[in-house]
């Protein structure tokens, strides 16, 4: 594999005078980083190794609250509220030593709304990024964007110089197999530099010394090791042997093992993501049941029902090794618009749903088809199995169908599932993501993974006013009134909210992100 | 023999172009691709343009033709999953898969041929009887289960081997090795038993049974009557002619060790072109998936063909009587 041999160089020049400690941080995880282009890809693991490199304007910290990192601080202008006013950190350098200004943010963004960007569907409303002066940048939009901040924490910024020097301005085109300078290395403001990476196999970074803020974080770590370890078994090994220091995507029957291990510490937190069923309400007739000329899933009775008879805390205690949050709405704790008597709006009652049943007219049950997933969420198919045995006890009869996600997804997308499962994260914290796309009805361009056929003209127009309402209370209250709607339409039934585990050696220190993406620089080494 | 050649060459072609249509017309049923390429945040339209970018709006026989238009010519595509060319992962990949087969395959032979004639010779003995039943194991356990015995007895209890991974590798031209280091070393260990030892356990209780048919012989005997010394009749007269089948029976192992590395390489997070494929499949990565699966029936088509050459140049008898395929 290539070295970039400039920056390895640079960083043990730099590493040689440094007055930190030298820790090295040995981290896996199941997956690697597809590319490094910083905007070719839109994907989680792939953001969390340029987290280390690369910077945004603003990031999240682990409690999901904004950290000013490129910007200092920002706000709306004033006399126009299609204008995003965004003050400059100054004196910040990249790896290669170029300063960090305006031109370099009017550039990103530009490369990040190119037609081969993957960022651009987050940044779709922004219509002209201007340097005022060398410090200060204005983001204009197509109409007000309360929640412009929210869709930036995963956009990074490059030296226009350094791009423009290496041919790399284009993105890489990912889907045609292009290779630019920019997938394999990286000249980031970032507090980590690359020393090498062979995909798939390792990457290691070293603590940029030049970092602007290695004095306001811990900066403890002085080199990162990360591999992609596939295998669940192998990677829970390679903790217990001592080999790696911090591990993501645990398998959830190991966690007691590395927990009860000398050294090892295992810490947990709700996850951005909430599982749940989605059933096809719309269609008059469906396809996947054995009732014919009408659906039953039409029915709110129907749907209420279904979603009483699951018991979510055996779900928890069984299924899931106590590893869940049991939910009563389809949105991640810390979103906007989640409150704790919604989530709460989940009980079993089976003699309950049993009568609701009759009363629908489906005393005697119906037989539907479940369509699961088997290797996207955790324990996804022993969820799905789980439900099975419950929606039974109210006669309705469920045949589970459980396929790799690549083949369980586009049945969502195309419509041909009545009955499915489906975990949803919000990057944005914001109800209008969950909304945008589970929702307002199914059209070309929004509602595309609501396969719910709920199709209300009112709550659609509602749901669309909400990008441009920059009255913050009264854009809430429309929140709050749309998620009555899905609560009492039963659109979705809740299952949990996943919960996220990191194994970490007892000398590491830091606390589990929601986002599951951990950022180095806010590691503790004792 | 020329015709007897010319037709062999011909069967094989035909059973890789077979091959190669059965791996894409199933390529369908693991799943889309595109699913997995775009974020959430997609739309119809992204799905549109992409899978009209990719072709895979064709029907499987003109995707399969692109494929092999593309292959004689060295293309073999860009791989869905890491945006790079195909042939270049793949390069990339097999030194590691290469130098695990080779360690794997030599401690097999040696192993399974100094075992096998030991448990021959003293075939009554208790360390023999103790061998032949451990051997057992070696043919009956899964490997995925071998693989994380030995990760659990001697990376994660006596700390002695790492459990994942090549260690420190050197690279020498184009070619990464891991035997020039310590760690590469160490890392080769678990990984090559796991491996091998399938095949050393088959070794070994196929070279025990033809020594003992062997020294069962007529010209075993005589040789004993001789006075000649027992080593010299054991490895001079018996071993020697114990090893004509023992030779077959290697060279067809030698495309079942590359193949069969995907078990071992993703319990070791190997990162050889085994581990490769298994993130294809998960993946829906066509390209590598088909390049993989050609290769390795180019590999197993090969080594049947010299397989089959062979035996026609080393037994008289086929040449005399030969009419059909054997």
């Amino acid at each position: 594999m290539k070295l970039t041999t400039a920056l390895t160089m640079t960083a043990m020049l730099l590493t040689t005078a440094a007055p930190l400690s030298a820790e090295t941080l040995r981290w896996a995880r199941s997956g690697d980083a597809l590319t490094l282009d910083p905007h070719a890809q839109n994907e989680g693991p792939t953001h969390t190794i340029r987290h280390q490199m690369y910077e945004p304007l603003i990031i999240r910290d682990v409690t999901g609250a904004f950290v000013p990192t490129l910007a200092t601080d920002w706000a709306p202008k004033a006399d126009d509220p299609n204008v995003w006013v965004f003050n400059l950190r100054e004196g910040v350098k990249f790896h290669d030593g170029a300063d960090f200004t305006a031109e370099d943010v009017v550039f990103s963004f530009n490369r990040a709304k190119q037609p081969n960007s993957d960022m651009k569907e987050l940044i779709g409303s922004i219509t002209e990024v201007r340097a005022v002066d060398d410090f200060t940048v204005e983001i204009v939009t197509d109409g007000p964007n309360p929640i412009l901040p929210s869709n930036l924490t995963n956009l990074f910024m490059m030296d226009k110089g350094w791009t423009e020097a290496n041919n790399t301005v284009d993105v890489q085109d990912f889907e045609g197999g292009e290779i630019t300078h920019a997938t394999l290395n990286v000249n980031g403001t970032g507090p980590y530099t690359l020393t090498s990476r062979e995909p798939d196999v390792k990457t290691v970074m070293t603590r940029n010394e030049n970092y602007w803020g290695i004095n306001d974080f811990p900066m403890e770590v002085s080199e990162i090791v990360y591999t992609p370890i596939q295998n669940a078994a192998t990677r829970v090994a390679a903790m217990l042997s001592g080999e790696i220091d911090f591990l993501q995507d645990m398998p959830v029957q190991d966690l007691e093992r590395v927990n009860a291990a000398d050294g090892l510490v295992v810490k947990q937190a709700p996850q951005n993501r909430v599982i749940f069923f989605g059933m096809n309400q719309g269609a008059d007739d469906i396809e996947a049941d054995n009732i014919d000329g009408k659906n039953p899933l039409a029915d709110v009775r129907v749907r209420k029902a279904m979603s009483m008879a699951i018991n979510r805390d055996a779900i928890k205690q069984v299924v899931m090794r106590g590893q869940s949050q049991p939910a009563g709405m389809i949105a991640p704790p810390f979103v906007n618009g989640w409150t704790a008597e919604m989530d709460a709006e989940s009980s079993t009652d089976i003699e309950g749903a049993k009568a609701l049943m009759e009363e629908a007219g489906y005393a005697d049950g119906f037989s539907i088809r479940l369509d699961c997933p088997n290797d996207r969420y955790v324990n996804d198919e022993g969820i799905c199995q789980a439900a099975v045995g419950m929606l039974g006890q109210i006669g309705v009869t469920v045949n589970l169908d459980a396929k790799p996600k690549a083949q369980h997804f586009p049945l969502i997308t195309d419509g041909s599932t009545d009955f499915y499962m489906l975990g949803w994260g919000v990057p944005t914290y914001d109800s209008e993501y969950v909304f945008n796309f589970l929702v307002h009805g199914r059209e070309e361009e929004i509602g595309t993974w609501n396969g719910t056929g709920f199709n209300d003209a009112d709550l659609n127009a509602k749901i669309k006013s909400l990008a441009s309402n920059t009255d913050l209370e009264a854009r809430n209250a429309d929140i709050a009134s749309i998620w009555r709607t899905v609560q009492d339409e039963a659109l979705y039934i809740p299952i949990h909210h996943q919960v996220l585990n990191w194994g970490m050696a007892e000398n590491v220190g830091i606390e589990v992100d929601a986002e599951d993406q951990p950022k180095v620089k806010f590691f503790t080494m004792k | 023999m020329l015709a007897y050649i010319i037709r062999r060459v011909a069967q094989s072609a035909l059973v890789l172009l077979v091959v190669g249509l059965a791996a894409f017309s199933m390529f369908r049923f693991v799943g889309d691709p595109v699913e997995n390429m775009l974020g959430q945040e997609r739309t119809a339209a992204d799905i549109e343009r992409l899978r009209e970018q990719l072709g895979l709006d064709q029907n499987f026989v003109v995707q399969y033709y692109k494929f092999l238009e593309g292959a004689v010519q060295g293309n073999f595509g860009v791989s869905y999953r890491q945006g790079r060319p195909v042939a270049e992962i793949l390069i990339e990949r097999a030194p590691a898969t290469l130098e695990l087969a080779a360690v794997s395959g030599v401690l097999a032979i040696l192993f399974g041929i100094a075992l096998g004639v030991f448990t021959a010779i003293r075939r009554d003995g208790w360390v023999a009887n103790g061998i032949m039943s451990a051997s057992l194991i070696g043919v009956s356990l899964p490997t995925f289960l071998i693989g994380i015995l030995l990760i659990y007895i001697f990376s994660v209890e006596l700390g002695w081997l790492p459990s994942f991974g090549r260690g420190e590798t050197v690279q020498v031209g184009n070619w990464s090795t891991g035997f020039l280091t310590s760690s590469g070393l160490k890392a080769l260990v678990l990984p090559s038993i796991t491996l091998g030892l399938y095949q050393m356990t088959l070794i070994m209780r196929l070279v025990r049974s033809e020594m003992l048919e062997v020294l069962r012989q007529d010209y075993i005997r005589f040789a004993r009557a001789r006075g000649l010394r027992s080593r010299a009749i054991n490895f001079r007269h018996a071993l020697k002619n114990t090893m004509v089948p023992v030779i077959t029976v290697i060279g067809l192992q030698v495309g079942s060790i590359i193949a069969f590395a995907i078990i071992t390489e993703t319990v070791f997070q190997w990162p050889g072109v085994g581990l490769l494929f298994i993130n294809a499949v998960q993946f829906v990565d066509i390209p590598v998936m088909a390049a993989y699966l050609m290769l390795i029936s180019v590999m197993f088509v090969s080594i049947n063909l010299i397989v089959d050459m062979l035996y026609f140049l080393i037994d008289p008898r086929l040449r005399l009587d030969r009419a059909g395929g054997h």
